[in-house]
């Protein structure tokens, strides 16, 4: 089995999805620029061309309209966005259309769109280049969203989304696009609505949304040094979201830790954290803790941006606190991602 | 044009003004428990584009959609019974009057949000240049449509892909209750799709015979891969924006005005042509009331309905 770097992963699930369905086609912002929107659309794009890879106008709002209105017809769409912010003009269509557009027309109506966009992270991207937005989507009843966190899942859950009958948010975090793993080169889909249980453990879960599941590994290699086994789920599609393997997991440890690429308040860690205290109650040993990003637009420089992003080591103490009761100050550290020097 | 032409469209726009006026009478009776943008006045312009088009194009409209959905030969019995909120209603009960739907007859859907559905319309037509098919899509909507970005994102897209799609603006001067002076630095909508290389052209949205000469070009252009069209078909409605009352009480209109318009009625205008209007007439109001009445008796959607199609 060989490896591939996550956008490889999606560079060729995209192109295995566009075989077997002809009618496929990729929109987005100079997505058949020579860099091929960080290589995820190269290949389709030298396979397929104009015919089937269309550059757009700068009109997010319009062309998510008109890639709705050609899935209806039998043609999916894959739009790509290079940061989840620019989907944010087209919050119209996306809520008010796609999502509602099967329901509101009595199931007469299918929408196969769907919509990768990135978020970024470091070297001063600052505010607007920074967000991770899955929360505002989630939300919305007929949405899909998902975030694959490594190259196995970039590929088949990519795969899989293209071939769902219903529009699908796939949102990718700029840092996983090195990370490498086995990818079989045949065509695979990878079921959306299912967590994945990465690293079985017993004595606390750590729910892990897109990157920050290679916090949560790190952290678990340093808890085991101190005789704590965490639980790692890789939770890997927001909605569906996939409570059954959430729940299984807190009723075996009775502790729960959610680390979320997004701010901290009224998004996916506070879902979750709902369920445990709704449907988990009994299990509960310990209050829930989250890791997130804080409540705060991201700044531009270093010296802020490096203090502004959750740490391991936050997850590590977090964990001790819950099984130990004792808290362990967090060491000044860089975090495990691998170093992102831009320029974007 | 032959006198078998205009008699099926005075008929079409009879049959429209006549289940405006029966849904208006009726809904007092607060059994139609959904907003309703009726219609009345507008006939022609949706009579006169669709004549000539066939259930494989398509047509998307707006909150205002009951005369675009029957003129694309949407079902009324479906229409009736989803504005009673029934298990028989072409949305099954879930969408109302604003969502009106009919797949069958190329009629795809309708939204309330303004401009919404314009780029739905450009989409279709990008999948038809796709396969290329020689079928179009005509997107429905107003003159304040005409100041969302979108309507210009709308217009750019069709025009650099050259698609046959027919943008039809329906401009009746109010968005609500304010006059298009008020929102628009030039109220030439004509002008909008100069820029961008599309043929537009405004034609008396209540002449459906003229109505009618204008679709058949822009159709023609689409068809044969001439890209889009941009209509401004002037129209006005003689019903409130929203519910069946009339309205100059409400003073953002005079009935001066009103009275003008009602004279420049698209029925009106054809009525001393049509030889069989009594016949004509009867049969349409059997036929509503029959709707009426089926859709009285039909059920109401089950609670479980609430859970359905949420995802295909």
């Amino acid at each position: 089995m060989r490896n591939l770097k996550f956008s490889e992963a999606l560079n060729e699930g995209t192109l295995q999805a566009m075989a077997a369905d002809p009618k496929v086609f990729l929109i987005g912002e100079g997505i058949d620029d020579p860099k091929g929107a960080f290589g995820t659309t190269l290949d389709a794009h030298k396979k397929y061309g104009k015919a089937r890879v269309y550059d757009s106008p700068l009109s997010e709002n319009a062309l998510t309209g008109v890639g709705i209105g050609a899935a209806i017809e039998g043609h999916p769409c894959v739009m790509v966005h290079m940061r989840n912010e620019f989907l944010l003009y087209a919050i119209d269509q996306v809520i008010n259309h796609a999502a509602k557009w099967h329901y509101m027309n009595a199931g007469t109506m299918r929408v196969p769109i769907v919509i990768r966009c990135l978020v970024g992270r470091g070297w001063g991207q600052a505010a607007q280049h920074s967000q991770s937005l899955q929360a505002l989507f989630a939300h919305i009843p007929g949405l899909k969203v998902i975030m694959p966190a490594t190259a196995f899942d970039a590929k088949g859950m990519l795969y899989a989304a293209i071939q769902d009958p219903n529009p699908v948010i796939c949102i990718e975090h700029r840092w996983l696009y090195e990370k490498t793993g086995e990818v079989p080169a045949e065509p695979y889909s990878v079921p959306l609505g299912q967590a994945h249980v990465v690293s079985p453990g017993k004595d606390v879960t750590c729910v892990a949304i897109s990157h920050q599941l290679y916090d949560a590994l790190e952290a678990k290699r340093q808890l085991l040094t101190k005789g704590i086994d965490m639980e790692v789920i890789d939770l890997r599609s927001l909605r569906p979201l996939d409570r059954t393997t959430i729940l299984r997991s807190l009723q075996k440890t009775g502790r729960l830790i959610v680390t979320d690429t997004g701010f901290k308040s009224f998004g996916v860690s506070a879902e979750i954290a709902a369920l445990a205290a709704e449907e988990g109650y009994a299990y509960l040993k310990q209050p829930v803790a989250r890791i997130t990003l804080p409540d705060l637009p991201t700044p531009c420089s270093y010296a802020l941006e490096e203090a502004y992003y959750p740490k391991v080591g936050d997850i590590v103490a977090a964990a001790e606190k819950m099984v130990t009761g004792r808290r362990t100050p967090v060491q000044e550290e860089r975090s495990s991602a691998i170093a992102f020097h831009g320029p974007f | 044009m032959t006198y078998t032409t205009k008699k099926r469209l005075y008929e079409k726009m009879l049959r429209i003004r006549r289940v405006e006026e029966t849904i208006a009478a009726e809904y007092p009776k607060k059994e139609m428990r959904c907003p309703i943008h009726l219609s009345i006045g507008q006939e022609a312009t949706p009579v006169g584009l669709c004549e000539l088009l066939s259930a494989q194009d398509r047509v998307y409209s707006t909150h205002r959609c009951h005369a675009h959905y029957l003129a694309k030969g949407g079902n009324l019995d479906a229409m009736i019974a989803e504005l009673y909120g029934k298990a028989t209603g072409c949305c099954k009960g879930k969408g109302g009057s604003m969502h009106l739907v009919d797949r069958s007859v190329g009629m795809m859907g309708s939204s309330a949000l303004v401009g919404g559905t314009i780029p739905l319309a450009v989409g279709s037509a990008f999948a038809f240049k796709r396969d290329e098919l020689p079928f179009l899509s005509i997107a429905f909507f107003g003159d304040g449509a005409t100041e969302e970005g979108i309507f210009y994102e709308s217009l750019n897209f069709a025009a650099l892909h050259q698609l046959p799609v027919i943008f039809a603006c329906e401009n009746n001067t109010y968005a609500t209750y304010s006059h298009q002076s008020a929102r628009q630095a030039d109220t030439d909508i004509t002008k909008r799709g100069k820029p961008f290389g599309i043929p537009s052209v405004r034609v008396d949205g209540n002449d459906v015979e003229a109505v009618f000469k204008a679709a058949k070009t822009a159709i023609t252009r689409a068809r044969n891969g001439g890209g889009p069209t941009l209509f401004e078909f002037v129209t006005y409605r003689l019903c409130d924006h929203v519910g069946p009352a009339p309205d100059i009480s409400i003073g953002y209109r005079t009935q001066a005005e009103w009275d003008q318009w009602a004279a420049q009625c698209p029925i009106k205008k054809l009525e001393g042509e049509i030889k069989e209007r009594e016949t004509i007439l009867s049969a349409i109001n059997q036929e509503i009331a029959q709707a009426f009445e089926r859709a009285r008796q039909a059920p109401l959607p089950a609670l479980s309905e609430m859970e359905t199609d949420i995802y295909a």
